[in-house]
């Protein structure tokens, strides 16, 4: 097949990043050629101000060198600018005359710096800061004169003027408006950061307008104000905004206003050209920072790899400004507001200010100084629109604060030796991390995860995998959005989209929920397939079909797997109670089957390890006990302590009233594992205080807590009411886990999901509205209704113990 | 008929599911996925020798059940980034009948 003919109009991040995301998806649709106006190949252009600090070379900020280009078959035209599209004869001509004929043009043109129409601007010594040239330029001028001006108080103006200043010039700061970076800080927040920078050296001359450079032989000498004040300079550097290149796409008669104008595929007014990156207007909005224009690259190559899916939608941008020293971020919109409320943490001494703007308990916009560990937390919380209730009294001290085990001791990412262990169940250091990310080019966790397999597991270290992304690319991590984030890859639909489908047009089975949301797989994955399994089943108790092959082997094997393919076996004691007969039933099996391990677990039952996967029907049989599902994302166990009946504290029968719950809960499914706790007297034996439901007798009655957690990141439950009688207990703990089942997200933990949606929203659905609350549990009771031990019906019925048998071979 | 062998009928093997072969020299797992192919490779992930017949088929791939390692059931290559490769037999379904090639 003859392969259709790209040609990219410019060599920047956002157009090769394009080419990236498209060889990756379709690496032979394709021959490439790409005009770059600059001599170089494609750099970071975000870590000039590093380089121009001389904290960095050029060579450190090559993103894709020469070979890239070379290995990937595309032809590159460096130092060539295209001065003409020729849309009927589909070619782009270049200021030398060269012409290449394209299928699909992509135009990533970028933006120019916008200069100050003022007498003088094209003195020598004037320059722009926007590009490797810019950048040599000055760093040139730092070694011949003495006096720069930067004129423009935003990041860039700021980064260019601390780089000359480290490169022994003195520096001025002409700005305009009353603060400096006035649109990404608020005024006390510029005024920390004004004063700290004064004491690195450099000077400012605040709602400043500049009238006119001067110079004397072509040269610039100084810098008139409107004010009639003139100060000297022999280097002045405009960074004051940049306008998107539209030149070439307006000269080609594509309709631009601002930007070139795309919609959300990335496609101008002319199907056959795209444009992604600076040069766009994308609903009205042209965007300067990398993330968006990542997320855009991301959108285009799928569209241009004629796969056809995906959005861009628009992005919502943070920013931190590179000044060694200084820590500053700011995210969202913080203008005050009358309906919108303020947390605010200043300590002027200590150079550390945080503010939070909140509006209906979700954080619209952040300013933080001097402590921007949080930031990229806090950035998180902003975009996925969290509710903030629970944690806002201790918001402003950060993540750490609130126990994460990946932030604890060591929340500076920056800071860590690069042979520290970041991610303790892969093994995996910082080293390794920093090292694939500057190599392979990985900008979002997802990434670094299929590359280093940090985070990957258990995922108690995401937060400080993040901070590493984020310290190690700087401006271009994009934290991801969790709330709008598809299932998988093998679908644009979130979890909660899928559900509700699956509810309102009745979907069965996992064919037919592909075939409504239009998966795109043909029979999806590991991850999406085990939770729509969950998802028709939990909707439509007693009529979904469920699908073994859709479940983890082992929920299939009803055992759980271990690391040599033997598996585990796990008999139900209710409530942890046991008698001499099974005891001797578990002796005996264990030694016919020659187990070779038999331990005691932490929820109070025992554990035969090292089963052979055929032995499963035979130790069941000889056990004769029902199912522990200490195998599944099911109930586990309810913990007890021994309450009343003997203990000379206890308060309740909490014994009797664990091995009661756990009979009604046998054998329900759950998005994640589920575990119980029942307690006779607060001095909580059984360890209620760290399990999904946990229940504590006292005196008067039961407190019921929710949302605990004793694993990965340990998890205080929360409060959710005290109630008087056992078969409240019952109802209550019933219609809690029924609204999990049928809302949280697949995997969830109890604790996750309850972080999502609010203790106020559960308590609400549970305690305060009882005709919910007893629907909940009806719901429930019937799902669970006539279920069959899973043990028993594969020891009885023989088409069941396929599963289990081998094939020899003759 | 060099070296093929029937080891049993193509509904023995659940759709998108797949048996173990016992055998000296190691364990060969036949796969079936959606399209009624059948594939068989060692029944060991390249990773750290996991069950591949006890993982989840989809497409022509299986997931490993230990870590999540993606293999081709094709050419018994692991997805990238992961790297490692598990030896594929060959199969084919005669009649209704699977036959392998050992």
């Amino acid at each position: 097949m003859k392969r259709m003919k790209l040609v990219m109009v410019g060599n920047g991040m956002a157009g090769v990043r394009t080419l990236e995301e498209l060889l990756k998806l379709s690496p032979d649709l394709y021959d490439i050629t790409v005009f770059g106006a600059e001599p170089h190949a494609n750099y970071n252009r975000i870590l000039l101000s590093p380089v121009l600090a001389g904290e960095m070379t050029i060579k450190d900020i090559m993103l894709n060198d020469l070979d890239w280009y070379q290995d990937n078959n595309i032809k590159l035209h460096l130092n060539k600018k295209v001065v003409k599209i020729d849309r009927k004869a589909r070619k782009v001509i270049a200021e030398d005359g060269i012409e290449e004929e394209y299928d699909r043009l992509l135009l990533a043109t970028g933006s120019n710096p916008f200069m100050l129409p003022i007498p003088g601007k094209d003195l020598r010594g004037v320059l722009s800061y926007r590009d490797i040239q810019d950048t040599d330029a000055m760093i040139e001028a730092s070694k011949k004169y003495k006096h720069a001006v930067v004129i423009g108080g935003g990041l860039l103006g700021l980064e260019a003027a601390n780089g000359l200043k480290l490169r022994g010039m003195n520096v001025t700061v002409v700005h305009l408006m009353d603060w400096l970076m006035e649109r990404q800080l608020d005024k006390t927040a510029a005024d920390m950061l004004q004063k700290s920078l004064e004491q690195k050296g450099l000077q400012f001359l605040l709602k400043t307008q500049t009238a006119e450079i001067v110079g004397k032989g072509g040269r610039v000498t100084g810098v008139k104000f409107k004010d009639g004040r003139e100060i000297t300079a022999d280097l002045v550097v405009m960074a004051i905004g940049i306008r998107p290149n539209t030149a070439l796409a307006e000269s080609a008669g594509l309709y631009c206003n601002r930007g070139i104008v795309v919609n959300d595929t990335m496609q101008t007014y002319d199907p056959r050209i795209y444009a992604v990156g600076e040069c766009v207007a994308h609903r009205g909005i042209s965007y300067g920072l990398v993330a968006p224009l990542f997320e855009m690259g991301k959108v285009c190559a799928n569209h241009l790899a004629e796969f056809g899916i995906g959005r861009y939608t628009g992005s919502v941008t943070s920013t931190k400004l590179k000044v060694t020293g200084i820590d500053l971020f700011s995210a969202g919109d913080f203008t005050p507001a009358e309906d919108r409320e303020e947390i605010v943490l200043h300590d002027a001494v200590g150079g550390v200010y945080k503010r939070l703007v909140v509006k209906d308990n979700k954080i619209l916009g952040g300013v933080l100084y001097g402590d921007t560990t949080d930031g990229a937390w806090y950035f998180q919380l902003l975009r996925d629109g969290q509710n903030i209730a629970e944690i806002r009294d201790h918001l402003l001290f950060g993540q750490t604060h609130l126990g994460n085990s990946g932030h604890q001791g060591q929340s500076n990412a920056a800071q860590m030796p690069d042979t520290m262990e970041v991610c303790g169940c892969n093994g995996v250091c910082k080293g390794t991390i920093t090292k694939a990310i500057k190599e392979k080019g990985l900008f979002s966790l997802d990434e670094v995860r299929k590359h280093t397999k940090a985070s990957s597991s258990c995922g108690s270290c995401t937060g400080l995998v993040e901070q590493i992304l984020a310290s190690t690319v700087g401006g271009a991590y994009q934290a991801a959005d969790s709330n709008c984030k598809p299932m998988c890859g093998c679908t644009d639909h979130t979890h909660e989209e899928v559900r509700k489908a699956i509810k309102e047009n009745k979907l069965l089975s996992i064919p037919q929920v592909m075939q409504f949301m239009e998966w795109h797989t043909p029979n999806g994955c590991a991850n999406c397939r085990p939770a729509l399994n969950y998802y028709v089943t939990c909707a439509w108790p007693k009529e979904a079909q469920d699908d073994p092959q859709s479940r983890f082997i082992n929920e299939r094997a009803h055992a759980n797997i271990q690391k040599d393919g033997t598996f585990s076996v796990v008999p139900r004691m209710w409530g942890g109670v046991t008698t001499p007969d099974e005891l001797r039933r578990i002796a005996n099996v264990a030694d016919k089957y020659q187990i070779p391990m038999v331990k005691v677990t932490g929820g109070q039952r025992i554990d035969l390890l090292g089963v052979k996967k055929e032995d499963l029907p035979g130790v069941w049989k000889d056990l004769d006990m029902p199912s522990g599902h200490a195998y599944g994302k099911s109930i586990r166990t309810v913990k007890t302590c021994v309450g009343s009946e003997f203990c000379r504290f206890g308060t309740q029968n909490s014994t009797q009233m664990g091995i009661d719950l756990e009979k009604m809960l046998f054998n329900m499914y759950s998005p994640h594992k589920v575990k119980l706790a029942v307690s006779g007297c607060p001095r909580n034996c059984a360890e209620s205080g760290i399990k999904d439901v946990g229940v504590i007798g006292v005196d008067s009655g039961w407190e019921i807590y929710v949302g605990g957690n004793g694993g990965i990141k340990t998890e205080v439950a929360q409060f959710l009411c005290k109630v008087a009688t056992h078969d409240e207990v019952m109802e209550y703990s019933a219609a809690f886990l029924q609204l999990y089942r049928e809302e949280a997200r697949y995997l969830d933990r109890t604790v996750h999901w309850i972080a999502r949606v609010g203790m106020d929203y559960v308590k609400k659905q549970v305690v305060e509205d009882a005709a919910n609350r007893k629907a909940l549990h009806e719901r429930l009771l019937f799902t669970l209704s006539g279920e069959k031990d899973p043990w028993k019906e594969r020891i009885e019925k023989s088409e069941r113990t396929r599963e289990f048998e081998s094939i020899a071979l003759a | 008929m060099d070296g093929w062998k029937k080891i049993c009928r193509v509904e023995d093997i659940p759709r998108l599911g797949a048996r173990v072969v016992r055998r000296e020299g190691g364990d060969i797992a036949v796969f079936r996925n959606a399209d009624d192919e059948v594939f068989a490779l060692d029944d060991k992930c390249p990773h750290k020798g996991g069950p591949l017949s006890q993982g989840i088929v989809h497409g022509k791939h299986v997931t490993c059940p230990l870590h999540a390692w993606k293999i081709c059931l094709g050419d018994g290559n692991a997805v990238a980034p992961d790297e490692g490769c598990t030896k594929r037999y060959a199969v084919k379904i005669k009649d209704e009948d699977v036959l392998l090639q050992i």
